[in-house]
């Protein structure tokens, strides 16, 4: 495995029972930037973000082949802990989810699952859920309520306590999918200011639909489609300079 | 109105007739929806209005007062008293020991249908719940006598096999499909979404359920609780059958109670119509009613109280 690659995927197919969602794919996503996984509905990109923790294997009918390997380890080997992959690699969904308890303690609960109780005294725990929160610049705003349930927030508010949550775990890879489309335009571009803030200490792998996203805000692309990797190549390359036809086509807005 | 064309014609007199049709449908369902309101209301009446000629004459707080003593002597044409304090007692204790069996299992049961199972033998559980419910509750009472009577004298130390624990386990056993079911609907309500945050996150399948589904479904398994304890405060026969129907206040698990319900109904066929005997069951029927109805008022209200606070 090169140096400064976090995540190395090798013939990676995936079955949803007898349908085969990826084909196989090959990708090396490197350390420290954002990639942005496109393409067209259907095309197997959330698939291939959801095998990067492996939460896609709850609904039990998935099969796969192939390696992943994430910090030296093919996840994908069965004594691989999910738990402690997870705490690895965090994710932030679609529409914000934060857990119906209080802000405080949706920012503590995965040290709460990950760290015995005698690691995590009282005052770690504040001093985690203050440089999380001030981290997603949230702590001035929610200081002084942090009993609140979190599932009163706004959303843009949610979705910045969604990654401020995976924050104390100290992972490596913070996987999105696709974070800014419950968000208003001004929620947007707050959330991007945060996430490429974030590229400084970890990978960023984020699904998007909306072209102008992975534009600005990362720094590589994949396209893929039917389940394939066509293209991978820096950002601008990808905008400016095509190299399959049909990349071409979708980034155009030929089909989508 | 202007011209018609002939095929409005025929159009318009369709849906005047429609129209006319509509209103005592409307009508009729409207009357059905008011009917549960009436029904209850009804029913207050009806046993108030049986209650009533005795109400004025009853000490309440008295030394033989209805709630404050344990002479029950209804029957007697001089001097009867009417204390039902030993009943009142018996009910929740015997409710109480219900519900110590009833909820830890029926919320476990849940947890486990919901959570756990796969969708076939999901299917099969939800199944067998609903037989379970659909049990008489005279059937329950001859499972009292000639099963756990036997084995609480052999194993409790109990001198009588009926006795409060006995009618405890029954109405216990009686009250788990009620509490599965309506435990299992708030569990499978909460959104898919927190289970996966929290799966993401690294929690492990019981994570979830006691530091996410617990907090979110709580309004649900409260009111599921609480409805168990409706039912096992208005249950009779079972109760009548598996407790030994003795009019005294328990001082142990193993001592033979009686509730409310139980002497109501061993009491009524004996009661001539409209003496003081009879009017004092149904004052004790008022009683019943206004506590069940309290019940579940209350896990009404939870219910609400806690989705308006988790809209927010």
């Amino acid at each position: 495995m090169q140096d400064g690659v976090s995540i190395d995927i090798r013939d990676y197919s995936l079955w949803y029972g007898k349908f085969q969602a990826l084909l196989g794919v090959s990708a090396q996503i490197k350390r420290g930037i954002i990639t942005s996984l496109i393409g067209p509905s259907g095309c197997g990109k959330t698939t291939l973000l959801r095998s990067f923790n492996r939460i896609n294997e709850r609904y039990g009918n998935v099969t796969t082949q192939g390696h992943i390997t994430i910090l030296g380890k093919n996840i994908l080997d069965s004594d691989v802990s999910v738990a402690a992959l997870r705490k690895r690699v965090g994710m932030v969904f679609q529409r914000p989810n934060p857990l119906p308890i209080s802000i405080y303690e949706n920012v503590v609960f995965g040290m709460k699952s990950h760290l015995p109780q005698a690691e995590r005294p009282r005052a770690v725990l504040d001093q985690a859920v203050e440089s999380a929160l001030r981290e997603v610049s949230l702590w001035d705003a929610l200081k002084d309520g942090l009993d609140r349930r979190a599932t009163e927030l706004t959303l843009e508010q949610q979705q910045k306590l969604c990654i401020a949550r995976l924050l104390p775990l100290k992972p490596d890879i913070i996987l999105m999918d696709e974070p800014c489309s419950a968000l208003d335009a001004s929620g947007i571009e707050r959330i991007e200011e945060l996430i490429t803030e974030l590229k400084r200490t970890f990978t960023i792998v984020m699904v998007t639909h909306n072209m102008a996203q992975a534009r600005r805000a990362s720094d590589e692309c994949i396209f893929m489609l039917m389940g394939e990797i066509i293209e991978h190549t820096p950002t601008l390359d990808m905008f400016m300079n095509p190299q399959n036809s049909k990349t071409a086509a979708y980034i155009e807005g030929r089909y989508g | 109105m202007t011209e018609r064309t002939p095929s409005r014609g025929w159009r318009a007199a369709l849906s005047s007739a429609a129209d006319w049709i509509e209103k005592p449908i409307e009508a009729l369902i409207r009357a059905c929806g008011w009917s549960s309101i009436v029904l209850v209301a009804a029913i207050f009446c009806f046993v108030f209005w049986y209650a009533a000629p005795l109400l004025p004459h009853i000490d309440w707080f008295g030394t033989d007062g209805f709630f404050t003593s344990t002479h029950w002597h209804a029957k007697e044409r001089e001097g009867a008293t009417y204390g039902v304090l030993a009943m009142i007692v018996g009910n929740f204790a015997v409710a109480l020991v219900a519900m110590v069996i009833a909820i830890p299992c029926g919320l476990a049961a849940a947890v486990y249908i919901s959570e756990f199972a796969g969708p076939r033998s999901k299917e099969w559980f939800k199944v067998g719940i609903e037989i379970l419910a659909a049990i008489p509750s005279i059937v329950w009472g001859f499972i009292a006598i000639t099963m756990i009577g036997p084995l609480l004298i052999k194993y409790a130390g109990a001198t009588m096999g009926t006795n409060l624990l006995n009618g405890g386990i029954v109405l216990g056993l009686m009250s788990i499909p009620l509490i599965v079911s309506l435990a299992e609907d708030s569990l499978r309500a909460v959104p898919d979404s927190f289970r996966e945050a929290a799966m993401a996150l690294g929690a492990n399948r019981w994570e979830i359920v006691y530091r996410v589904l617990f907090p979110a479904a709580r309004s649900g398994l409260l009111a599921a609780c609480m409805l168990g304890v409706g039912r096992a405060i208005g249950e009779t026969m079972a109760v009548l059958l598996a407790t030994g129907n003795k009019n005294q206040i328990p001082t142990s698990l193993t001592d033979p109670i009686t509730t409310l319900t139980a002497t109501i109904a061993s009491e009524m066929g004996d009661a001539e119509a409209g003496s003081p005997h009879s009017q004092s069951l149904f004052t004790i029927g008022l009683l019943l009613l206004v506590i069940t109805c309290a019940i579940n008022l209350t896990a009404n209200l939870v219910i609400r109280g806690n989705k308006r606070a988790s809209s927010n």
